[in-house]
């Protein structure tokens, strides 16, 4: 805390230090969101041979901006018969845990906003409660698109959040920790000691899992613009509406962070030796540049992929991905009993 | 008061009155929602009670998975609540002797020689290395490793038994079969028939 916060009255300090910790955090993350849209759009572009949005600004820098703009000065529509209150409600509700789950997120070696000893535990319980905002947005918006689409992505969320936990339950065997610092510290000594090869399959599990909770291509049956309209939030305009679609950017900058931070070594750098150079050492930027990294891999699958059937989803996430975790774990189990631990 | 109190104060007050509003409120999806809120109230109390595995717990495996199979049953019935309501009088004998037998129980285990005054006042406020996780994990799988067990293989059989009532067949149903779709040749699905040209 700095010198300067010690004039304020005592009671006041700790919260307010907090609440500007909070703010550090959330306003970058906005902003990467923002530009996270306006990232897909130009990779999808230049993937399928356009050029992307270029007319905003130098190269189209200013289109977020633009876009953000424009929403907010839509007209908020709500569908008669409709539930006000739960119907407002919704984008909020998918939207928070979003944005609370980055409380544990260390971005450097005790760069952190709460360093809680269940850290895992509590994204996993944060990221299970997004599903609410779909529900509700689909039930209060009384459409019966929107509500066959609540239908699908709720089942899938449910479905695949299974698979991302037992992903989970290999990397706290792995590490021995719940805390995500010691997770990260646990993969020290350069690339070979990160979790990416011992845990292979639970990162391919977790990172394919976390596309299919994040309701992305090819798993977006919810959206299926093609065929429900836009899915759950079909009745939505406006600011409402753009809630949603951070909601959804926030989930995917989230899941890549995760991925990066427990199988990807989070800001170690890559070798070992580094470890206390500059630029190339430890730091917030190898955490910044694997995530980015991880993200890219959401726009390149979209620009990709023909979307899933739904039973096909169904199928990958309970007949392949759930058989695939619990087999590693076990062999991981039999590893560790054997005294076995190459990550160590 | 300490800053402790006002937490616990407001989180058992929204548990309570959202617990309220579960059984008085008219519409079954709002009764569901309400009982999350109760959930989420408790997670709350719990996590004050540096019992921050139950607490997350409670949220990730009751509002995460259970509330939402829930209110999915509950959106698809669209109950009719008038129907319900009639029946209030009729059902409210049966309704308060089941009351008080819940009551009761709950006198009896919050009256127990384990809940009484002297063993909670010796509760001690652990540091912030201590943690809850790492000691129910010990607990569980030393002291507590037989009942641990039981629970498994109740669980293990409710499982069986939950997917051995999907398992039933249905011939009527048209479901697709992926390793028979795999499995299909060029010469199952295409004909190719010889036919004379025309003449003109």
């Amino acid at each position: 805390m700095p010198d300067l916060m010690l004039l304020l009255p005592e009671i006041m300090q700790t919260p307010l230090w907090i609440v500007i910790k909070i703010v550090v955090i959330v306003a970058p993350l906005l902003l990467a969101v923002a530009y996270l849209t306006y990232a897909e759009r130009k990779i999808i572009g230049y993937m399928q041979v356009r050029l992307g949005p270029n007319r905003v600004g130098p190269k189209g820098w200013l289109q977020p901006i633009a876009d953000a703009l424009k929403l907010m000065t839509k007209e908020i529509i709500i569908p008669t018969n409709a539930n006000r209150f739960l119907f407002l409600l919704a984008p909020v509700i998918s939207l928070a845990p979003a944005l609370a789950a980055w409380a544990v997120i260390p971005f450097g070696e005790g760069l952190i906003l709460a360093d809680i000893d269940a850290g895992l535990l509590y994204i996993l319980a944060l990221t299970s409660l997004g599903v609410y905002g779909v529900i509700v947005a689909g039930w209060a918006s009384n459409s019966k698109y929107a509500m066959l689409s609540t239908l699908r992505a709720a089942a899938q969320i449910v479905s695949y959040e299974i698979a991302m936990g037992f992903a989970l339950v290999g990397v706290l065997m792995a590490s021995g920790s719940l805390n995500l610092n010691k997770i990260v510290l646990a993969q020290q000594g350069g690339f070979l000691d990160w979790f990416l090869l011992p845990l292979f399959p639970l990162f391919i599990v977790y990172y394919l899992a976390g596309v299919a909770e994040t309701n992305r291509a090819p798993f977006d049956v919810a959206e299926g613009e093609s065929e429900i309209v836009a899915g759950f939030h079909v009745e939505y305009s406006g600011m409402a509406f753009s809630i949603f679609f951070l909601a959804e950017y926030a989930n995917m900058i989230l899941i890549a962070a995760l991925t990066s931070l427990m199988f990807l070594g989070g800001w170690l750098s890559p070798i070992g030796a580094w470890a206390d150079l500059p630029i190339l050492g430890d730091g917030m930027h190898w955490f910044v540049f694997k995530t980015a990294f991880m993200s890219f891999f959401f726009l390149w699958f979209r620009a990709t992929f023909p979307r899933y059937r739904y039973d096909q989803i169904m199928r990958l996430g309970w007949k392949i991905f759930i058989p695939v975790t619990i087999i590693w774990l076990a062999v991981e189990g039999v590893a560790i009993l054997l005294g076995w631990q190459p990550w160590l | 008061m300490n800053i402790e109190v006002w937490v616990f104060l407001t989180f058992s007050l929204v548990a309570v009155a959202s617990a309220v509003r579960v059984i008085t409120v008219n519409h079954s999806v709002h009764a569901a929602l309400f009982l999350v809120l109760t959930f989420f109230s408790c997670a709350g109390i719990w996590l004050l009670a540096e019992a921050e595995f139950l607490g997350l717990t409670l949220v990730l495996v009751y509002v995460g998975a259970v509330m939402v199979l829930f209110l999915f049953v509950v959106m698809m019935l669209d109950v009719d609540t008038a129907p319900m309501q009639e029946g209030f009088t009729r059902y409210l004998p049966l309704g308060l002797v089941i009351g008080l037998v819940m009551v009761a129980e709950m006198v009896l285990v919050v009256a127990s020689p384990k809940f009484s005054s002297e063993k909670l006042s010796n509760a001690v406020a652990h540091g912030a290395d201590y943690s809850n996780t790492e000691e129910l994990g010990k607990a569980i799988y030393t002291d507590y490793l037989y009942q641990f067990e039981i629970a498994a293989v109740i669980l293990l059989v409710a499982i069986i038994a939950a997917i051995a009532l999907t398992l039933r067949k249905r011939p009527e149903t048209k479901y697709q079969k992926p390793s028979e779709q795999v499995k299909v040749k060029k010469s199952d699905r295409l004909r190719i028939v010889k036919m004379k040209s025309e003449q003109h």
